[in-house]
């Protein structure tokens, strides 16, 4: 059982790092809109360049 | 009226195609805006390979650039909600929004180039939205487009080297909407910032909860013995490193709430919640630097994720509603024609219209809103200020005339002196009452948080008492059961109980197209003991429709139909809407009339088929012996030729369906139903026949209606009021509950509690009969958490309740409230065919009427 002392903290700093993400995903505002990427899936868009939505 | 195409080239184009292929037969419907084609129209627009048609040169240009850019897509995916709208055919020009003075209110500088806030005007359904951010981003210049469809927004940036600001509006007009430059006010912005760390917070503690309680598990199944104690000091180590941000970031909103619940002498939830967490967190920590005693790390997470979740779900409800409505559109235009040297020339120029003084004249052409508050310096014609009043006749309007702010101008250009501007216009003084009215509302108090008051003191009161027992008894337990029963007796249940079925409710009365806007609609709504109704607009349809024809002449009454809803055919007067509904409706193919000429106040002569034909007065028409009874007609008219009289229409406003039903449900439920209305004794008492209301008080002006609700209140009433047009919005403010239609004025929707966008009125019922059973959920849900609260506290008092099951108890009772509560979904969902589907899955239906 002594593995558990090296993936007991392990696990924090997972948590840790997850949360991070979770900000960044957050702050550049991809929970602001739900409604319009269901509709983006139906549309023909072959452009590489996309001036919407960019991210920083 | 003058016909501005927008894309004249276009025009040019669809002439050369031949004739004998591309004429239309009367039976079409546009491709583009779905109204009715007139019979021997050219045009028309070539999709995927077929020619469709179309009824104006406003629809031709906007689906000819919608086409060209190849976003075809886009009438494939919209809802039937986009149809039904013609977009504008005359010309504007945006340059003024290049001047750097003027961008100044709404231009940020950022790293890329510029960056702006637009509102947009005239969507529909997300395909409307997927439109605009395609037109936008193929534009070169332009670095970032984002369009929400929830707040009808679009931010735009881009580089002012490669591109103009004006080029942008353009862009969007050519597409068919509107698009203003836009400053978000701080309050929205303060909003936004709240959701978006109200979510931050509830993932902190979620995340949290989920680790701490897999790293408190093992202490729980472990036999005695069992799990060394340095593996145990792990967990424990762990599980505090997790804690830690719940309690001083998570949780932070509580302690702050406690601390000023208490300073002001009040007992609000916060303030257990605040005394549990602290003591347990206290607690927990000094047993694993101890290393003794039981730890509850899993339950501060859990706890503390459970309540958040409550708040939240407050939150959105709350949010979602606001942002729909509080979309702003301009009731006033942004330019204006200001005359340079009148009388001498008509020369204009475009100004912008915030920079109009009073004296100054302007020009407003037919299909033009007037900018500010004036006076008619020459021309005749007539306005429409149903956008203020909800009132569908137009009024004439010549030399003297008042005019007001956001009124529409119909028939002929005018030529109009400025009075007032700005903040001293009739519109701007009513937003303003409307405005305080608002700010001085919520009479009602939550019910819930009153009764969970006494219970928290009890709460504390027992917590203090088991303290002070075990103490005396066995001083290592004390503070486990004061923590047990803390954390047992959790307000959770108590603090999710409405909140949820709020949201629930919210939901589901959205789902029928009745948005709530605040806080206190659903409980307000079930504790209505009276509903007063406007009339106009509201009970009524609010606009023109045909209610009788007569023939005097030779011709049936289906060529009458054609040819007067020719001649009125490029007319924006109500009476022409209701001739061309008329003709939809019995699918009469419109012939198109030539050498129109309108004469304001008399009607209009044109000529059809080579023959010469006048609609309008009996005057006008030259009518002599044609007299036709009915008093409770709104208007009338008289078609006729050279020979003599044809036939008589008569124009009324219809009870809208379900106005009846409506009234029965209300009546069933319990309430009083009132009609209140400003026009005379005989519509408003036929009207009021028709919808079974007795109580009813005509010719009433606003002050009057005001005055009315005043009383009802006085007696002990609760009031819901219903209405549309902006001389209802004081009667609107003084209500309990105010409900504004959804075709009604913008200001109204904006400043009304609640708003029924459906415009059914068998959806208001509903809406009523939701409340009351929302408000039986809260109460049950009340209930439910007292009885549980009741049955643990005893168990939390002897000291038998151990941490694990106190954690479950809390979770226990949460999800039995909220389960509780889901019960209230698919109450909103209609039984017919027309249900109002969310417009998600509306965007993927075709629409039967049109090709793709």
């Amino acid at each position: 059982m002594e593995i558990l002392f090296l993936l007991i903290p392990l696990s924090v700093v997972l948590v840790l790092l997850i949360g991070a993400v979770f900000w960044y995903a957050l702050e550049s505002g991809q929970f602001d809109d739900l409604d319009r990427p269901a509709l983006e899936v139906l549309a023909d868009d072959d452009s590489p360049h996309d001036p919407r939505n960019p991210r920083p | 009226m003058s016909q501005h195409s927008i894309a004249p080239a276009l025009r040019e184009r669809s002439a050369e195609a031949p004739a004998a292929v591309f004429l239309s037969d009367g039976a079409d419907s546009c491709f583009h805006c779905g109204l009715p084609v007139p019979s021997g129209s050219r045009l028309g627009v070539m999709s995927g390979g077929t020619w469709q048609a179309v009824c104006c040169s406003g629809c031709e240009s906007v689906a000819s650039s919608i086409l060209g850019q190849g976003l075809g897509d886009y009438y494939r995916l919209r809802s039937a909600e986009a149809l039904g709208r013609r977009p504008e055919s005359y010309a504007l020009d945006f340059s003024v929004f290049d001047d750097p003075e003027a961008q100044k209110s709404f231009v940020h500088a950022t790293p890329n180039g510029f960056e702006a806030l637009l509102l947009l005007e005239g969507i529909r359904c997300s395909a409307c939205v997927w439109l605009i951010e395609r037109t936008l981003a193929a534009i070169p210049g332009v670095v970032a487009v984002e369009v929400s469809y929830a707040t009808q927004r679009a931010r735009l940036e881009w580089d002012p080297k490669k591109l103009r600001f004006s080029r942008l509006l353009q862009a969007v007009r050519t597409v068919g909407y509107r698009a203003h430059p836009y400053e978000p006010n701080r309050l929205e912005l303060l909003q936004k910032e709240e959701r978006r760390s109200a979510l931050w917070r509830l993932f902190v503690a979620a995340f949290s909860m989920m680790q701490v309680t897999m790293y408190a598990i093992p202490a729980y199944l472990a036999e005695p013995g069992e799990m060394s104690a340095d593996i145990g000091q792990l967990f424990r180590w762990a599980s505090l490193a997790l804690t830690v941000p719940v309690m001083f970031y998570a949780a932070a909103p509580f302690f702050r709430g406690a601390l000023r619940d208490l300073r002001l002498a009040r007992l609000g939830m916060d303030v257990p919640v605040a005394l549990g967490l602290a003591i347990a967190f206290v607690g927990s920590c000094t047993a694993t630097i101890t290393a003794s005693g039981e730890v509850y790390f899993d339950s501060i997470s859990m706890f503390v994720f459970l309540l958040l979740l409550g708040r939240y779900l407050e939150l959105l409800a709350r949010s979602r509603a606001a942002s729909t409505l509080r979309h702003l559109g301009a009731l006033v235009p942004e330019v204006a024609q200001r005359l340079l040297d009148y009388p001498e020339t008509l020369r204009t120029e475009q100004v912008p219209a915030a920079s109009l003084h009073p004296g100054d004249l302007i020009l407003v052409k037919p299909g033009e809103k007037i900018p500010a508050d004036g006076i008619v310096q020459q021309g005749e014609s007539q306005a429409s200020e149903a956008l203020l009043t909800g009132e569908s006749a137009p009024i004439p309007k010549r030399a003297g005339s008042s005019l007001l702010g956001g009124s529409l101008n119909l028939i002929n250009t005018l030529i109009v002196r400025i009075e007032r501007i700005g903040a001293d216009t009739v519109l701007s003084s009513i937003v303003r009452l409307v405005e305080r009215s608002v700010m001085e509302k919520h009479r009602l108090v939550e019910s819930s948080e009153r009764a969970a008051g006494w219970f928290i003191a009890v709460v504390l009161l027992l917590a203090l008492l088991a303290g002070t027992y075990w103490t005396a008894i066995d001083p290592d337990k004390a503070l486990w059961v004061v923590v047990s029963l803390l954390v047992a007796t959790c307000p959770c249940a108590f603090s999710l109980a409405t909140p949820v079925a709020l949201t629930v409710a919210t939901g589901e009365l959205a789902r029928c197209g009745f948005i709530v806007t605040r806080s206190h609609v659903v409980e307000g709504l079930a504790r209505t003991t009276d509903a007063v109704f406007d009339k106009t607009g509201t009970l009524t349809r609010g606009e023109l429709r045909l209610t009788s024809l007569s023939v005097f002449g030779p011709l049936t009454r289906e060529d009458c139909l054609r040819l007067a809803a020719a001649l009125e055919a490029g007319s924006e007067h109500p009476i022409a809407k209701a001739l061309a509904a008329a003709a939809a409706d019995e699918d009469a193919g419109v012939p198109v009339a030539t050498s129109i000429r309108n004469e304001p106040g008399g009607g209009i002569e044109a000529h059809v088929g080579g023959r010469r034909y006048r609609i309008g007065t009996a005057r006008f028409v030259r009518a002599k012996a044609a007299k036709i009874a009915g008093e409770k007609a709104c208007a009338r008219a008289y078609l006729a030729c050279d020979e003599g009289v044809l036939a008589a229409f008569e124009f009324g406003d219809e009870l809208r369906p379900g106005a009846a039903a409506v009234v029965r449900d209300l009546r069933a439920l319990g309430l009083r139903v009132h009609l209140l209305s400003g026009d005379a004794i005989g519509p408003t008492e036929s009207a009021a026949e028709q919808a079974g209301i007795d109580r009813i008080v005509p010719e009433a002006p606003p002050a009057d209606k005001h005055e009315y609700v005043r009383e009802l209140q006085r007696r002990g009433a609760i009031v819901a009021v219903i209405g549309d047009g902006l001389n209802d919005a004081p009667v609107l403010a003084q209500a309990d509950v105010s409900i504004a239609m959804g075709h009604g004025s913008r200001l109204n929707q904006i400043s009304a509690d609640a708003v029924l966008l459906s415009n059914r009125l068998d959806d208001l019922a509903r809406a009523f009969r939701l409340a009351r059973k929302t408000v039986a959920i809260v109460r049950e849900n009340i209930v439910w958490a007292f009885a549980y609260n009741v049955v643990v506290l005893p168990l939390a008092f002897s000291g038998m309740l151990q941490p694990w099951a106190a954690a479950i108890g809390m979770s226990g009772s949460s999800l039995m409230v909220v389960g509780n509560a889901l019960r209230l979904l698919g109450d909103g969902r209609r039984h017919d065919a027309n249900a109002f589907v969310p417009v998600k899955n509306r965007a993927l239906a075709r629409s039967p009427t049109l090709g793709s």
